[in-house]
């Protein structure tokens, strides 16, 4: 009883939160684990049941990226789609999110463009394609057009819900103290919907990778998805999986840097998942 | 000790309603029916009543969120159109507080809209914070702060834009009991300080004997107004053991049942009787009061 006393204060001299700051958190180890566990899986699969042609093997796919990597053929597809998406979202973004906060704050604007958004946002990217390429060519704008129509309506819609989310009490509030409507619009409904106009950028920006790939197997010459398409002319599947690695890698580092900016700037301004 | 203030020593009435009435559209019963209320200035007012009697459409009509479907509401004689510095609510819910602003620009949010420069809203919104006991809190985020220290954001928020009223909607209803008990004594003590006048909405007959000058108790709705306005006319600064707290807790809470017996009363009879039958309860509340 006295000895375990008399340990308790000299015991730790460490505080607690400083050693478990050394220790590597769980979570990551078991992330480790897993994907080591799944490529492993992969080559068991490929070499066991498969011709390399047909499922190409871990190390297979290495070398052929180090070499894609190596000669630029990879960067240059990668930096090609990635400005697509991102030209495309961003400009998508900036027309939607006012778009979106005007219709949410005024009836009439919200009945001149409900119909459309209703109606089009059924109809799919791809499905704009030949006319669009008929329209605008078969250069960039075409692309960048195609990836502005999948990100609009998802970011407008996010943003409607976000205006028509806002607590009563606040925007009454503000009234109380003075603000007039713009200044309502400014302070309150702006600041009030920017958690939701993030989401829907998040969203979007899954979409944004989706919609770059599709546009580039139909009508391009370069980016990720003409890699992928044009390969399956040769049967060269590790070249495939190269264009499949890619995105999936890009797309988790875009997410992330976009999580890291809302923390960043925004985290007052709501939840960020 | 004994330093009440009388209802006949405030500045004259402030905010009138006559014969107010206000009905949702297409509803056939109004909400509020021939309703009467003057509040002079600098008054601590506290409406009273059971729950769904309108006691919240009183001061959305007075706060000018709703408009008045008949008779005439004035604020120092100009007819209430709309929402307006000279009245500022605190609100119940803590959504009210601006969530992306640390609580000193929530408190500097009316002066920034007035125009006043950065340096000086600032000043005004540090003043605030520390009459309501927030020094060393003005950099947090209401998401940092307690339920009671978001009550207090409130109160401070609507004092630094100097309204002429302040109404308040059962701004402690949410809060656990202890704190409310501070809240409210520290309510007394920055209405004493500013010399507001407020306009109180509760369901607590302790709150209500405790903070007001007068407490209005509504009839049950609908078609409401208020039944009786009795003044509370205990000391100050008050406690809730002191004699006297009681029996006005009890004298009030009679006049609650009665009101929700009326009101049961005229949803069962029709007409004419069930009226009658009103009248000659407040007849017996008035009675009551003059003792």
């Amino acid at each position: 009883m006295t000895d375990t006393i008399a340990q308790l204060p000299s015991s730790s001299p460490i505080p607690a939160r400083a050693r478990k700051g050394r220790r590597i958190e769980p979570t990551y180890l078991v992330y480790a684990a897993s994907i080591v566990s799944m490529v492993a899986l992969w080559h068991i699969i490929s070499t066991t049941f498969f011709e390399p042609a047909f499922f190409p093997p871990p190390g297979l796919v290495l070398s052929t990226g180090y070499e894609m990597l190596r000669s630029g053929e990879l960067m240059k597809h990668v930096g090609i789609s990635l400005q697509r998406i991102l030209l495309g979202f961003a400009i998508g973004s900036l027309v939607a999110a006012p778009v979106g906060l005007l219709m949410g704050s005024n009836r009439i604007i919200r009945a001149i463009f409900e119909p459309y958004i209703n109606f089009f946002r059924f109809v799919p990217s791809i499905a704009w394609l030949t006319p669009v390429v008929i329209w605008f060519g078969i250069g960039e704008t075409s692309k960048v057009l195609i990836i502005i129509y999948t990100t609009v309506f998802i970011v407008m819609i996010n943003t409607i819900v976000g205006v028509s989310n806002i607590a009563p009490n606040k925007t009454r509030a503000a009234a109380c103290l003075g603000a007039g409507p713009g200044q309502t619009f400014l302070y309150v409904t702006l600041p009030a919907t920017l958690p939701f106009i993030l989401t829907g950028m998040r969203l979007a920006m899954g979409n944004s990778f989706a919609t770059v790939v599709s546009a580039e197997m139909l009508a391009a010459d370069s980016g990720l998805g003409y890699l992928i398409f044009n390969s399956r002319l040769w049967m060269a599947t590790d070249r495939i999986f190269i264009g499949i690695v890619s995105l999936g890698v890009l797309g988790i580092l875009a997410d992330w840097i976009f999580r890291q900016l809302i923390l960043r700037y925004a985290s007052h301004y709501g939840p960020v998942e | 000790m004994n330093d009440q203030r009388p209802a006949t020593a405030h500045g004259g009435p402030i905010l009138l309603a006559e014969n107010i009435t206000f009905a949702y559209a297409k509803q056939a019963t109004p909400v509020l029916e021939n309703l009467d209320l003057s509040i002079q200035e600098g008054e601590f007012f506290c409406l009273l009543g059971p729950s769904g009697c309108g006691k919240t459409s009183v001061l959305n009509l007075i706060a000018g969120f709703q408009q008045v479907t008949g008779g005439r509401l004035t604020l120092a004689g100009q007819p209430i159109t709309g929402p307006g510095v000279d009245r500022a609510v605190v609100f119940q819910g803590e959504d009210a507080l601006f969530s992306w602003l640390r609580a000193i620009d929530n408190v500097a949010f009316g002066p920034k809209m007035k125009g006043m420069s950065r340096h000086e809203r600032y000043e005004t919104a540090r003043k605030y914070l520390n009459l309501v006991h927030l020094s060393g809190q003005e950099y947090k985020y209401p998401s940092e702060l307690s339920g009671g220290m978001k009550q207090r954001v409130q109160i401070a928020r609507v004092l630094a834009n100097d309204p002429k009223i302040m109404l308040m909607d059962e701004p402690f209803g949410a809060l656990d009991a202890q704190t409310r008990g501070k809240l409210q004594d520290e309510l007394v003590e920055i209405w004493r300080a500013t010399q507001k006048t407020i306009v109180f909405i509760t369901h607590d007959i302790a709150e209500a004997v405790l903070l007001g000058d007068r407490v209005g108790i509504m009839s049950k709705g609908p078609s409401s107004r208020i039944a009786t306005i009795i003044p509370i006319d205990l000391p100050r600064p008050r406690r809730r053991g002191y004699a006297g707290f009681g029996d006005m807790w009890e004298k009030i809470n009679a006049l609650i049942d009665g009101e929700e017996a009326a009101g049961d009363d005229r949803a069962s009879n029709d007409g004419a009787a069930a009226k009658i039958s009103l009248v000659h309860r407040h007849e017996g509340h008035a009675e009551l009061v003059r003792k």
